[in-house]
C-alpha cells in the first residue's frame, strides 16, 4: 500500500502517456488490418497488403505529395521570416516591441477556423483563386509564429557576450553572425522548421477553407476518406509518419544530449 | 546511555549509503541544547548528507536520531521541530518577505504569526522590508530573511547549511559576528555546516571535523587547534608544520628528547601518544619565533619566501633537508628578516602536538580552494 | 489601456519558453526593423486584413451568384446569435471541460518529466511530442476504433459500470461510448493534450526543488507544499497551456464531427457548412467574428484575473 502510494505519480504519468500514445499503436496494429467491407474499425485478419501497395487507393499519393510540396515551401519561407522576427526580438532593443509580440502571438491564440474562414474573404475580395497558392500563402502566415517562438527561445539563451567576444577578436558582424550566431541558433531554427514542416502537413481546417477540388491535400484525402471509409492505406502512412517523426525527436535528442555531455 | 538533557540532539551509528559509496559512516554524536555546533569538513565530507538527514530531507540507511527523549528518525521533515537556512536561501519568490516569514507558523496555525514574524524581522535588522519580494533584495539581506524565516519557528534544532558561502569576505565576517550574537539571544540550537575553518572556530562553542564520511575529531576550537588528532585536522584547521621526528629518550622535568634530521629537541611527554616512536611533530606557524631563542628547540635555516600582510609576515624558511617550514611573525616592531637570511627558528617544548608518522603527511591540505 | 497590457503580458507569456531576458542594448538603427519587416509585412496582410474583411464580408448582403454589396447591417449578428447560440455556449463548455480534463491529467506527467524522470526524461518527452508529429486526423480517427461498441474499451466500461454513470450525468446517450458528448470532450482532451504538457513541463522544470524542501522544512505537509509552492510557480505554465488548449479546442470541429453526434455540433462546424456548403457568407463570417470577439474576451478576462491574482 505504501509502495502504491509512493509511486502514485508514476502510475499517472505513465497511464497519461499511454492514453497518448494509445492512437499510435491502434492505427500501427490496424495498417496490418484486412477489413470485411468499407470500415477498418473491427480486427479481422492479419495482411501486409496495405504496405506492399501504400499508393493503391486513387487520389492518395497525389494528395500525399501535394502535402509534401506545400509543407517544405511553406516551413522554408516560414522559417526564413520566422528566424528574422526572432533575432530582431532576441538581439536588438526597438520601439514597439510589445505590438510586435502581439502581433506573433495572435495567430497562435486565434481559433484555426476564424483565420481559414477569414482568408477566404480576404481571397474573395482580392479576387485571388482557391487552391495551393492560396493553401501555401496560409500556412505560412500560421507557421511564422511558431517558427518565432522556437528559434526565440533558442536565441535568447545564447550569451551575448560571445558576440561581443567574437568581435573583440577583430570579426565583423557578418562575420560574427555567420560563424557564431548563426551556428548557436541552429538547433533552435531546425525544431522551428519541423515544427512549422508537421502543422502544414497536418492541417485540415484552414486549408479546406482555401481548397479547390484540385488540391486536394492528404488531411483532405483522410477527412474524405472517412466518410465513406478510410483505407487501410491511410494508416501505413500514418504509421511511417509516426515512426520517422519519433526517429527525428530521438535523434535530435540525443545529438544535444550527446553535445552537452560533451561541453561539460 | 549516557546522560542527556531534554533537548539535546541525539545521533546514534547514523549512516548513509548510496548505491556505490557510503556518505556518511556510523556516527554517534551528541549535541547539547542551545550550544552553536559546526559541522567542518571540506566539500564531499558527508557534512551536509548529515545536516539533510537531521532536517529528514535525506533518509538514513542506518540509525537513529533523537531530540531529548524522542526518536524522530522515521518522520517527515514538515513533522520534525527542526529548521533549516538552506545554502541557497530557499526564498519563496512568489511571496513577500513577511510572507516567507510567516510560512512555517501559518502551517502550524499560530495565532500570532504576523506579531512573531516582524519580531523575528526586527531581530534579523529587516523590520522595514517586509512588504518585499525576495529579488528585491541583496545576498546579504536574503541571507538574514533565510534566517529570521527559520527563526521564527523557534526550532529545537536549527540547521544552517552554508549559509554564508555566496557572500563576499566583508560581509560574511559581519554576519559571523551577528549569527553568534543571534544565537545568544535566543539561545536555540544551531548547527553550522562549512568547509570554512576560520567560519567554524569564530562562532562555533564546538566543532565535528568530518572527513570522507568520517568524523574524525570533535572538540572546542582551542582544542582541536592546539590538540589535533589526525594530520588531517592538523592541516585542515590552519596550517602546521610536520617534522619527521624518532622519540630517543627521557629528559627529566616530564619531557622527551626527540631526534629531528638530526637535532635533539624537546617534546612535552604528556603530549606524546603512548608507545609512539616514529611521529609527526608539528608545530603552528605562530608558535615558530625567529631569532635567538633561549637554546631548545633550535632549527637553522635560510629565508626562501616572505610575504608581508599588514598584521604580521609569513616566511617559509628552507631547511638543511630541503624543506621549507612556515613561520608567522607578527608585526610587534621587531626586525624583519629578508629573502637569503640565515635565520634560527625556535619553540617552546610544550607547543608542539604530537602525531603517528603513520599518518599521511599531506591529508587535508587544501591545494586549490574548492567552493560548496 | 488596460486591455492592450493584458494581451501584451499575455505575448510574453506565450513566449514563455524563452524566458524573459531583456536583449543587450544596441544602437538602434535599422536592422532589427529590416528584419522584422518582411514577416510582420506577411502577418499584416494574410493575418490582420483578412480579419477586416471579414467583419466587412459579414455586413454584406447579396447572394454568390449575384454578388455582395456593403449594407452596414448590424442585424446579421443579432440572427446569427438567435440562432446559433446553443453551438456557441456548447463550444465554449467543451472546449472548458477538456481544458479542464488536460490540465488534470497533464500535471501529474510534466511534473514526472521535469522533477523526477531523471535519465528517462529525453525519452519521455520524445514520447509526449512524437504523437503530435503524426496526423491529427488519422490519430483522430482511431478513436473511433478504440471507442467502437465491439471494442475492449468500450466493454471495460460496461463491465465497470462507467457506461451507466456516463449516461446517468448525460455524457453518453446510450450504451454505446462513440458518438456522444463524452467522446466528443475526450478527442479534445486527447488532441490538445501535448500543448498543455509542454508549458507545463517548462515551467516546472524551471522550478527549485529546494523551494519543495524548504516547504517541508517550515511544517507544509506534502499538499501545502503543493498548494502554497509548486502550484503558484508553476502558474505561468497553466496560464499558458490552458489557453494553448482552449482556444484551438473552441474552433475546432474535428472530433465533433468525427466523435459526436447531431447533438453534438460544434460552432467550427457550423461556420464551415455556412461557408462551404451553405454558401450563406454573410452568416458564416459574422459567426466567424463572434467566436473571435467571445474568445478574446474570455481569454483576455482569465489572464487578467490570473495576472493580477496569482502570477508571479
Amino acid at each position: 500500500m505504501a509502495w502504491l502510494r509512493r509511486h502514485l505519480l508514476l502510475f499517472a504519468a505513465v497511464a497519461v502517456l499511454l492514453y497518448m500514445l494509445l492512437p499510435n499503436v491502434v492505427v500501427a496494429v490496424f495498417s496490418f488490418n484486412d477489413p470485411v467491407g468499407r470500415y477498418n474499425y473491427t480486427w479481422t485478419e492479419f495482411s501486409t497488403r496495405a504496405w506492399t501497395n501504400p499508393c493503391g487507393p486513387q487520389g492518395l499519393c497525389d494528395a500525399l505529395g501535394l502535402s509534401l510540396r506545400i509543407g517544405l515551401i511553406a516551413s522554408l519561407v516560414a522559417t526564413v521570416l520566422g528566424t528574422m522576427i526572432a533575432f530582431a526580438l532576441g538581439r536588438y532593443r526597438f520601439r514597439a516591441r510589445s505590438g510586435t509580440n502581439l502581433l506573433i502571438f495572435m495567430p497562435m491564440a486565434t481559433p484555426e477556423v476564424v483565420m481559414g474562414s477569414s482568408l477566404l474573404t480576404l481571397f474573395l475580395m482580392m479576387g485571388v483563386p482557391s487552391g495551393g497558392l492560396a493553401i501555401t500563402i496560409a500556412h505560412i502566415m500560421f507557421c511564422v509564429s511558431f517558427v518565432v517562438v522556437a528559434v526565440k527561445a533558442r536565441v535568447a539563451t545564447l550569451d551575448p557576450r560571445l558576440e561581443e567576444a567574437a568581435a573583440d577578436l577583430g570579426a565583423n558582424p557578418t562575420q560574427t553572425f555567420l560563424r557564431v550566431t548563426f551556428p548557436l541558433a541552429a538547433p533552435g531554427i531546425l525544431a522551428g522548421a519541423l515544427l512549422a514542416f508537421s502543422l502544414s502537413f497536418d492541417d485540415y481546417i484552414i486549408t479546406n477553407f482555401n481548397a479547390s477540388p484540385s488540391s486536394i491535400t492528404f488531411p483532405m484525402y483522410v477527412w474524405g476518406a472517412a466518410q465513406r471509409g478510410a483505407p487501410v492505406q491511410v494508416n501505413v502512412i500514418g504509421t511511417v509518419m509516426f515512426i520517422a517523426a519519433l526517429a527525428i525527436v530521438l535523434v535530435s535528442q540525443l545529438l544535444t544530449s550527446r553535445r552537452q555531455r560533451a561541453a561539460a | 546511555m549516557a546522560q542527556h538533557g531534554p533537548g539535546d540532539l541525539e545521533l546514534i551509528g547514523l549512516t548513509k549509503s548510496f548505491d556505490d559509496f557510503t556518505a556518511v559512516e556510523p556516527m554517534d554524536l551528541t549535541i547539547p541544547q542551545g550550544s552553536f555546533f559546526a559541522l567542518l569538513g571540506p566539500s564531499g565530507c558527508g557534512k551536509t548528507t548529515t545536516l539533510r538527514m537531521v532536517a529528514g530531507l535525506e533518509q538514513p540507511t542506518a540509525g537513529q536520531i533523537l531530540i531529548g527523549d524522542t526518536d524522530i528518525t522515521n518522520t517527515r521533515p514538515h513533522q520534525r521541530n527542526v529548521n533549516t537556512v538552506f545554502q541557497s536561501y530557499a526564498l519563496f519568490p512568489h511571496m513577500s518577505v513577511m510572507d516567507n516569514v510567516q510560512f512555517g507558523l501559518r502551517r502550524r496555525g499560530d495565532k500570532d504569526a504576523k506579531r512573531k514574524a516582524q519580531e523575528a524581522l526586527d531581530l534579523v535588522e529587516l523590520g522595514h522590508a517586509g512588504r518585499r519580494k525576495p529579488n528585491q533584495l541583496s545576498g546579504g539581506m536574503q541571507q538574514r530573511v533565510a534566517l529570521a524565516r527559520a527563526l521564527v519557528n523557534r526550532p529545537d534544532v536549527l540547521l544552517l547549511d552554508e549559509p554564508l558561502g555566496a557572500l563576499d569576505l566583508k560581509l560574511r565576517r559581519q554576519m559571523q559576528i551577528e549569527l553568534k550574537r543571534i544565537q545568544q539571544e535566543v539561545g536555540l540550537t544551531f548547527i553550522h555546516v562549512t568547509h570554512d575553518q576560520e567560519e567554524a572556530m569564530t562562532m562555533a562553542d564546538s566543532i565535528a571535523v568530518m572527513n570522507a564520511g568520517r568524523m574524525e575529531q570533535l572538540g572546542d576550537p582551542a582544542a582541536l587547534y592546539e590538540n589535533p588528532s589526525s594530520t588531517f585536522v592538523a592541516n585542515f584547521l590552519g596550517q602546521s608544520n610536520l617534522l619527521a621526528a624518532h622519540i630517543t629518550g627521557t629528559a627529566g622535568d616530564g619531557r622527551l628528547t626527540a631526534d629531528v634530521h638530526g637535532h635533539e629537541v624537546l617534546v612535552d611527554a604528556g603530549r606524546v601518544p603512548a608507545g609512539l616512536r616514529d611521529v609527526w611533530l608539528g608545530v603552528r606557524p605562530e608558535k615558530l619565533a625567529l631569532g635567538e631563542g633561549n637554546g631548545v628547540n633550535e632549527l637553522k635555516g635560510t629565508v626562501s619566501d616572505a610575504s608581508f600582510s599588514g598584521v604580521a609576515t609569513q616566511y617559509l624558511v628552507r631547511m638543511p633537508w630541503g624543506m621549507d617550514l612556515t613561520v608567522v611573525q607578527q608585526n610587534d616592531g621587531s626586525a624583519r628578516a629578508r629573502l637569503g637570511d640565515a635565520v634560527t627558528l625556535s619553540w617552546d617544548p610544550g607547543h608542539e602536538f604530537v602525531l603517528d608518522s603513520a599518518q599521511d603527511e599531506d591529508a587535508g591540505v587544501e591545494h586549490v580552494v574548492v567552493d560548496g | 489601456m488596460p486591455a492592450w497590457s493584458t494581451w501584451s503580458s499575455m505575448a510574453e507569456l506565450a513566449v514563455l519558453s524563452g524566458g524573459t531576458a531583456r536583449p543587450p542594448a544596441r544602437r538602434a538603427n535599422w536592422v532589427p526593423y529590416a528584419l522584422l519587416a518582411p514577416g510582420l509585412l506577411w502577418l499584416a496582410i494574410f493575418f490582420v486584413a483578412p480579419m477586416v474583411t471579414l467583419l466587412s464580408q459579414s455586413l454584406q448582403e447579396g447572394s454568390v451568384e449575384a454578388g455582395y454589396t456593403f449594407t452596414g447591417n448590424w442585424q446579421i449578428y443579432v440572427d446569427a446569435l438567435q440562432k446559433y447560440w446553443p453551438q456557441l455556449l456548447r463550444s465554449v463548455g467543451y472546449s472548458a471541460a477538456a481544458t479542464l480534463g488536460a490540465l488534470v491529467l497533464a500535471y501529474p506527467l510534466a511534473y514526472y518529466i521535469a522533477q523526477k524522470a531523471g535519465r528517462w526524461k529525453g525519452l519521455m518527452l520524445v514520447l509526449v511530442v512524437a504523437p503530435f508529429f503524426t496526423s491529427f486526423l488519422i490519430r483522430t480517427l482511431a478513436w473511433r476504433t478504440i471507442l467502437s461498441d465491439t471494442g475492449a474499451v468500450a466493454g471495460l466500461a460496461r463491465s465497470t459500470g462507467l457506461t451507466d454513470v456516463l449516461q446517468a450525468v448525460a455524457l453518453t446517450g446510450n450504451d454505446s461510448l462513440l458518438s456522444s458528448k463524452f467522446a466528443v470532450i475526450a478527442g479534445l482532451t486527447y488532441n490538445f493534450l501535448p500543448f498543455m504538457i509542454l508549458p507545463l513541463y517548462a515551467s516546472l522544470d524551471r522550478l527549485d526543488r529546494r523551494l519543495v524542501e524548504a516547504a517541508g522544512d517550515l511544517y507544509a505537509t506534502p499538499w501545502q507544499g503543493f498548494r502554497h509552492v509548486t502550484w503558484p510557480l508553476s502558474l505561468p505554465g497553466v496560464v499558458a497551456g490552458t489557453l494553448l488548449t482552449f482556444i484551438p479546442a473552441t474552433g475546432d470541429f474535428i472530433n465533433s464531427r468525427l466523435l459526436g453526434n447531431t447533438q453534438t455540433v460544434m460552432i467550427g462546424q457550423v461556420i464551415d457548412s455556412q461557408f462551404l456548403r451553405v454558401l450563406d457568407y454573410p452568416l458564416a463570417a459574422a459567426l466567424s467574428f463572434i467566436l473571435l470577439v467571445l474568445i478574446l474576451v474570455l481569454v483576455s478576462t482569465y489572464v487578467r484575473r490570473a495576472g493580477t491574482e496569482e502570477l508571479v
